[in-house]
C-alpha cells in the first residue's frame, strides 16, 4: 500500500501505457511526463504568488489581496484572465521578431530544466549520464532571451536592466557550478539520481543529507546565494530595480507577454529550488528513516515549497545591494570560499571517516571565512559615501 | 537519417545563413546562436552527451553573450547601409569551399579505415573525465594556463593605468 502510494503516477503512467499499442505508447509516455511537469508547476506558481502576496503583505503589516475568493486564493485566477485580455502593445521601434520570440525562449528553456530532477523515487522525465550538466546548460541560455528581451524593446531602461541581469547572471554562474562541483566529486557521478540515492541512506535514523557535512554546508550556503542571484530575486533583484529601472527588460512588455516573463522568473525559483534540494536536501529522501513511509513525491516537493518561503522572507527581509557591492561580493568572497570548499571536498573525501577529518574540515572553512570576512571588512574604508556623478 | 537529423541540419545550416546574410548584426549574433544549438543538438543525437552539452554552455551561454556585448559596447549596433557583403566575398567563399572539400575528403576517406560494422562506443561522461585528469591532463593543464594567461591580459589591457583620472 505505502509502496503504491510512493510510485501511484508512476503506476499510472504505466497503466495507460499499457493500453495502447507499442510505439504509440511509449510516444504517449513521454507526452503524460511533459503535460505533468508542465500542469504542475505553473499550478504551483498560481499557487506561490498568492503565498508571496500574502506573506509579503504580513510581514510590511498590510493585508495581502483578499477580495477574490476565499482569503484571496482565487487571485491568480484573476490576474491570468486580466494578463488574457490586456492588450499587448509592442513598441513601434522595437524589434517585432525578436521581441516576441525573447519571452517564449526564456519559457521553454526553463521548462526544459525540469526534464533531469529527480521528483520521486523513478519519477524523473529522463534520467541522463550528464543531468547536472544538462540543467546548467540549459540555465546559461536564459540569459541570452533576456538580453533579446532588453535589446528588442528598444528602451534605454530595458537595455540596462538586461546588461545588469546577464553581467549579474554569468557572475554568480560560476559560483553556482562550482559549489556544485563539490557534490558532484564527492558523489561521483553527474547524474542527478544518483546524486540522491548517494544520500538516501541513515544512520542511527538520520539521514546522510550532503548539508550535515562542513563542505556540503558550506556549499550550500554559498548555492543558496548564487541561486537567488540567479533567479534576480531580492536582495539581488537590480536587474528589475523599480526605482531606478522601471521594471528591467521587461519594461516594454504587456498582456501575456509580461505573464509570460513572471511565470519564467518563478519556474527558475522552481527549478533552482529543486536543484538545490535534489543536491544538498537529500532530494525525495525523508528526513528520517523512521518517515519513510510518506511518499517520495511529498518530500520533495515539501523541501522546494519551504525554500520557496525561504526565498519570500528574504525578500521582504533584505535590502536591495548595490551594482559594485553584488559583483564584489560574487568575485572577491563568494568565488574564493567556493574554490577553498572544492579542497575541503577532497580533504574529506580521501581522509577517511572518523572524528579528524569534521574537525580538519570545518576548522579550515571556519577560519577562511573569518579571515577573508575580516580582511575585505579592513579593506572597505567606511565612511560617508561619494558619488562619481551626482553631488 | 532520420527526419530529426534533417529537422536539426535545416536549423544549423539556416542559422549560419541567416548569420552572414542578416543586415541588423545583434540579429547576426543571434543567429549564429542558432545554429549552435542546431550543432549542439546534432551532437546529442548522435550519443555525445558530453560534447553536446559543453557545447549549449560554452557556445550559447558564453561566446555568444559575449559576442552580443562585444557589439553593444562597441558601436556596431546599427544596421549596415549598404550590402553585408564585402568586397572580397568571391575569394571568401572560395577559401570557405576549400576548407569543406578538404573537410569533406578527409572524413569520407576516413571512413574506409574504419568498419562499418563495429558498434559505436559507449563513451560516459565519466570516462571523459577520467581521461582529462589522467592521460590528457598536461594539455588540460596548459589550456587552463593559457586561458587564466588570457583572462589576466584583458584585465591588465582594460585596467586603469595608476594616476590616470577615471
Amino acid at each position: 500500500m505505502i509502496n503504491t502510494l510512493d510510485q501511484i503516477f508512476v503506476l499510472l503512467k504505466h497503466w495507460i501505457v499499457g493500453l495502447l499499442p507499442g510505439s504509440l505508447g511509449a510516444f504517449v509516455g513521454i507526452l503524460l511526463s511533459v503535460a505533468a511537469i508542465v500542469a504542475v508547476f505553473p499550478g504551483l506558481f498560481a499557487l506561490t504568488t498568492v503565498l508571496e502576496r500574502k506573506g509579503l503583505g504580513r510581514m510590511q503589516n498590510r493585508i495581502g489581496p483578499n477580495r477574490t475568493g476565499p482569503y484571496g486564493i482565487l487571485q491568480p485566477v484573476a490576474d491570468g484572465i486580466k494578463s488574457l485580455t490586456k492588450e499587448d502593445i509592442v513598441p513601434v521601434s522595437a524589434d517585432a521578431a525578436v521581441h516576441f520570440l525573447a519571452p517564449l525562449v526564456l519559457v521553454v528553456v526553463v521548462f526544459m530544466g525540469f526534464s533531469v530532477l529527480p521528483m520521486g523515487r523513478n519519477m524523473q522525465l529522463v534520467d541522463m549520464d550528464a543531468g547536472l550538466l544538462f540543467f546548467f546548460a540549459i540555465g546559461a541560455s536564459t540569459e541570452l532571451s533576456i538580453f533579446m528581451a532588453g535589446w528588442s524593446s528598444r528602451n534605454k531602461y530595458s537595455l540596462l536592466g538586461a546588461m545588469r541581469a546577464v553581467a549579474q547572471m554569468i557572475s554568480y554562474e560560476v559560483p553556482l557550478l562550482m559549489s556544485s562541483v563539490a557534490v558532484v566529486m564527492i558523489t561521483g557521478s553527474l547524474s542527478l539520481v544518483k546524486i540522491v540515492e548517494a544520500q538516501n541512506q541513515y544512520t542511527w535514523g538520520l539521514p546522510h543529507w550532503y548539508i550535515f557535512t562542513p563542505w556540503g554546508c558550506a556549499a550550500f550556503v554559498m548555492f543558496a546565494i548564487a541561486a537567488t542571484a540567479e533567479t534576480n530575486r531580492s536582495p539581488f533583484d537590480l536587474p528589475e530595480g523599480e526605482s531606478e529601472l522601471v521594471a528591467g527588460y521587461f519594461t516594454e512588455y504587456s498582456g501575456f507577454k509580461f505573464a509570460l516573463f513572471f511565470l519564467g522568473e518563478y519556474l527558475g525559483m522552481f527549478s533552482m529550488s529543486g536543484l538545490g534540494t535534489t543536491l544538498f536536501l537529500g532530494g525525495w529522501s525523508a528526513p528520517l528513516a523512521v518517515l519513510n513511509s510518506v511518499p517520495s513525491w511529498i518530500w520533495f516537493f515539501s523541501k522546494v515549497m519551504l525554500s520557496i518561503c525561504v526565498l519570500i522572507w528574504l525578500r521582504g527581509t533584505l535590502p536591495r545591494l548595490r551594482q559594485d557591492q553584488l559583483m564584489n561580493f560574487a568575485w572577491k568572497f563568494v568565488l574564493p570560499m567556493t574554490l577553498l570548499n572544492l579542497f575541503v571536498a577532497a580533504l574529506w573525501r580521501f581522509m577517511g571517516d572518523g572524528l579528524l577529518r569534521w574537525i580538519v574540515c570545518s576548522a579550515i572553512l571556519l577560519g577562511a571565512y573569518v579571515v577573508v570576512g575580516r580582511t575585505e571588512m579592513r579593506r572597505k574604508q567606511y565612511g560617508p559615501r561619494s558619488y562619481r556623478y551626482a553631488e | 537519417m532520420t527526419i530529426v537529423f534533417w529537422i536539426l541540419a535545416a536549423l544549423t545550416v539556416a542559422g549560419g545563413l541567416a548569420a552572414v546574410t542578416l543586415r541588423n548584426t545583434v540579429h547576426c549574433a543571434l543567429a549564429v546562436t542558432a545554429a549552435f544549438a542546431g550543432l549542439a543538438l546534432l551532437f546529442l543525437q548522435l550519443d555525445a552527451q558530453f560534447a553536446g552539452f559543453a557545447q549549449i554552455l560554452v557556445y550559447i551561454g558564453a561566446v555568444a553573450i559575449l559576442v552580443v556585448f562585444a557589439i553593444l559596447l562597441t558601436r556596431g549596433s546599427e544596421t549596415a547601409e549598404h550590402g553585408v557583403f564585402s568586397r572580397t566575398w568571391l575569394a571568401g567563399l572560395v577559401i570557405a569551399a576549400a576548407v569543406f572539400a578538404v573537410l569533406g575528403w578527409a572524413v569520407l576517406r576516413s571512413a574506409d579505415t574504419l568498419s562499418p560494422e563495429a558498434a559505436a562506443p559507449a563513451v560516459a561522461v565519466k570516462d571523459i573525465g577520467n581521461a582529462l585528469v589522467t592521460r590528457y591532463v598536461l594539455p588540460l593543464e596548459i589550456v587552463a594556463l593559457l586561458l587564466t594567461a588570457a583572462m589576466v591580459g584583458a584585465v591588465i589591457v582594460a585596467m586603469h593605468e595608476k594616476g590616470d583620472t577615471k
